[in-house]
């Protein structure tokens, strides 16, 4: 658990970069810090760590002010991911991954234990890059190893800047998805910082939705979209929040709600989805082929149902517009 | 690419073919006389000029290594454009005048010789120091940290490995030219093997030039080739340039 108590960041020269900000992140959460570039993000996350001094106001990591923690020890208990470049050029892929728990002075074995699970974890063949160095890795597998590495020591709090920023969108797609899948595993209590709604739509439990140091709205994914605080968050959110809060939904959803269509055998050729699928990929399906619906299908491939055009638009109707606050969870 | 590697194969060899065509053409007139008649001096000498490249080399790195560490901390950062602008100035203060001032003060001999080598090696192995370590990106420093590195785990894990070939490259640009510059070491009385080459201009006598500058000249392709090799050992092989082409 982090909390921000009336956190304020002054920098020489007078600029607030950070103005009397509070929010608590839940353990096992991940809340996604989001807003327009400066509007101090980067500057709250290294007031976690203490890369920054805090001017005023008190950040506290499960009930302790880190200002009592040994800086060092606080640093180590905590993963850190950026962007770029964070990875040590002279070090192979292995020394990287352990760099923590070298620090912490754990023996070759266990070092070499941990190296394995974690590669195993992000999805890199341990073997095959052991001796490798960063720069003979791609942008995505040098980000897979940087989240590798932060997880190293097990830290309970992990802290990103926009760890997934500098790829392609597929590569940041997959790595978000993959990156979903592990917190699942380990969940950590982690402070994400992007300025992509999209992504922290898809990352947050909770969004911090920030400009010019100071919070604009603190709520769930879906509470961002559909009730926007205010115009910078409306705004911020764009016109298009209501395909964007598909995105929160699945299919599943949309069939508990107001069921699926018959499956007719006449029309061929139509395309399927699976029910935990969500709807803004579903209705991509349906605007990218001819027919009118796609077959849903269980995990096992069974055939459940239809979706079509108008069963989105009466559930977005139904579900967004009238009974919404909608809860992200399900 | 091809042609380039080629064109350099080519000016390689043909270099070869004419040291090797010197080394038959100096040795048919018995320029390297000296070498067998006077052993013992060449010796000697060899010793001297080693010394004085050692000597003065070492003295350097331990000189110029720390206070480059020292002035990138970000305690000194502020004030490293003084040391920078120091060290530029050396740079361009002619041999003569510090060695008009040393002889003043140390007399003449080895001690003078090894100063004024000292005072030209510095610099570079300073400058080369302090490059590489600010060239590093800031955002690994800054990894670093938040990994939870205390400052010296920082300095010798982190910023001196990816500082090293540039290190190295200083290091050993300074001693190449300083086995080179040694021989002049003579015209204070230091010794080494440009008493040969000095004796040798002034009497005319190839047989002493060349007894003597030959032996300098292999003495520094010596050198840059084990600090080459000293360099492959040092320099991890991820920050190596050709490792980012
Ligand atoms: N070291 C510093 N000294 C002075 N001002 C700074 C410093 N670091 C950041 N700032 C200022 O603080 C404000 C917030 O910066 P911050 O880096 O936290 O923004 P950000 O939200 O992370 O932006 P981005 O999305 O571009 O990374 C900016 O106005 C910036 O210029
Ligand atoms: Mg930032």
């Amino acid at each position: 658990m982090i909390t921000f108590d009336h956190v304020t960041k002054i920098y020489e020269g007078d600029v607030k970069a950070v103005d009397d900000v509070a929010f608590t992140v839940e353990k096992g959460d991940i809340c996604v810090l989001l807003g327009p570039s400066g509007c101090g993000k980067t500057t709250l996350l290294r007031m976690v760590n203490r890369l920054e001094s805090i001017t005023e106001g008190e950040i506290r990591i499960n009930g302790k002010s880190n200002r009592d923690l040994d800086t060092i020890e606080l640093r180590r208990s905590i993963g850190y991911v950026i962007q770029s470049n964070g990875l040590f050029p002279n070090m192979t892929i292995e020394e990287n991954v352990t760099v923590v728990p070298s620090l912490l002075g754990w023996d070759r074995k266990k070092k070499r234990e941990r190296y394995h699970t974690l590669m195993e974890l992000v999805g890199l063949d341990p073997a095959e890059y052991r001796k490798r160095y960063p720069h003979e890795l791609s942008g995505g597998q040098q980000q897979r190893v940087g989240v590798a590495r932060a997880l190293a020591a097990d830290p309970p709090v992990m802290l990103m800047d926009e760890p997934f920023g500098a790829l392609d969108p597929i590569t940041r797609e997959r790595l978000q998805d993959e990156f979903i899948q592990i917190q699942r595993e380990v969940k950590k209590t982690i402070l994400f910082v992007s300025h992509d709604i999209d992504e922290a739509i898809k990352m947050g439990n909770k969004i911090v939705l920030m400009r010019d140091g100071k919070i604009m709205q603190h709520d769930t994914p879906s509470e961002i979209l559909v009730h926007p605080k205010n115009e910078f968050v409306s705004r911020f959110v764009g016109k298009d929040r209501a395909i964007k809060n598909l995105s929160l939904h699945t299919v599943e959803d949309l069939q508990k709600e107001i069921g699926l269509g018959d499956i007719n055998e006449t029309i061929q050729d139509t395309k399927t989805v699976n029910i935990h699928q969500d709807l803004r990929n579903t209705l991509s399906t349906l605007m990218n082929q001819e027919a009118e619906q796609v077959i849903v299908t269980d995990d096992h491939g069974e055939k459940l149902g239809t979706v079509t055009i108008d069963h989105v638009q009466r559930y977005l109707h139904l579900e967004i517009r009238e009974k919404a606050p909608v809860s992200t969870e399900g | 690419m091809e042609r380039k590697k080629f064109v350099s194969l080519m000016v390689r060899y043909g270099f070869y073919a004419l040291v090797i065509y010197f080394f038959v053409w100096s040795f048919q007139k018995n320029y390297f006389s000296y070498l067998f008649k006077e052993t013992e001096t060449f010796v000697l000498l060899t010793r001297q000029h080693l010394e004085l490249v050692a000597v003065s080399s070492l003295l350097a790195i331990a000189v110029a290594l720390p206070s480059a560490v020292l002035v990138t901390r970000p305690r000194f950062r502020q004030t490293e454009w003084i040391f920078t602008n120091l060290a530029n100035l050396g740079q361009t203060i002619p041999v003569l005048a510090v060695l008009a001032l040393m002889i003043s003060i140390l007399g003449l001999g080895f001690k003078t010789a090894v100063f004024a080598l000292f005072i030209y090696s510095v610099l570079p192995i300073f400058r080369n120091t302090v490059a590489g370590l600010n060239s590093i990106d800031d955002r690994l420093i800054d990894a670093a940290k938040g990994m939870g590195m205390k400052p010296h785990q920082i300095l010798f894990r982190v910023e001196l490995p990816n500082a090293a070939y540039s290190i190295m490259a200083g290091i050993r640009t300074a001693i190449v030219i300083n086995v080179g510059t040694a021989a002049f070491a003579f015209l204070i009385g230091g010794g080494g093997l440009g008493v040969w080459i000095f004796t040798g201009i002034r009497l005319f006598d190839n047989s002493a030039l060349l007894s003597g500058a030959v032996p300098v000249t292999l003495l520094a392709i010596l050198a840059d080739y084990l600090l080459r090799l000293l360099e492959y050992v040092v320099v991890p092989k991820g920050t190596r340039p050709s490792a980012n082409a």
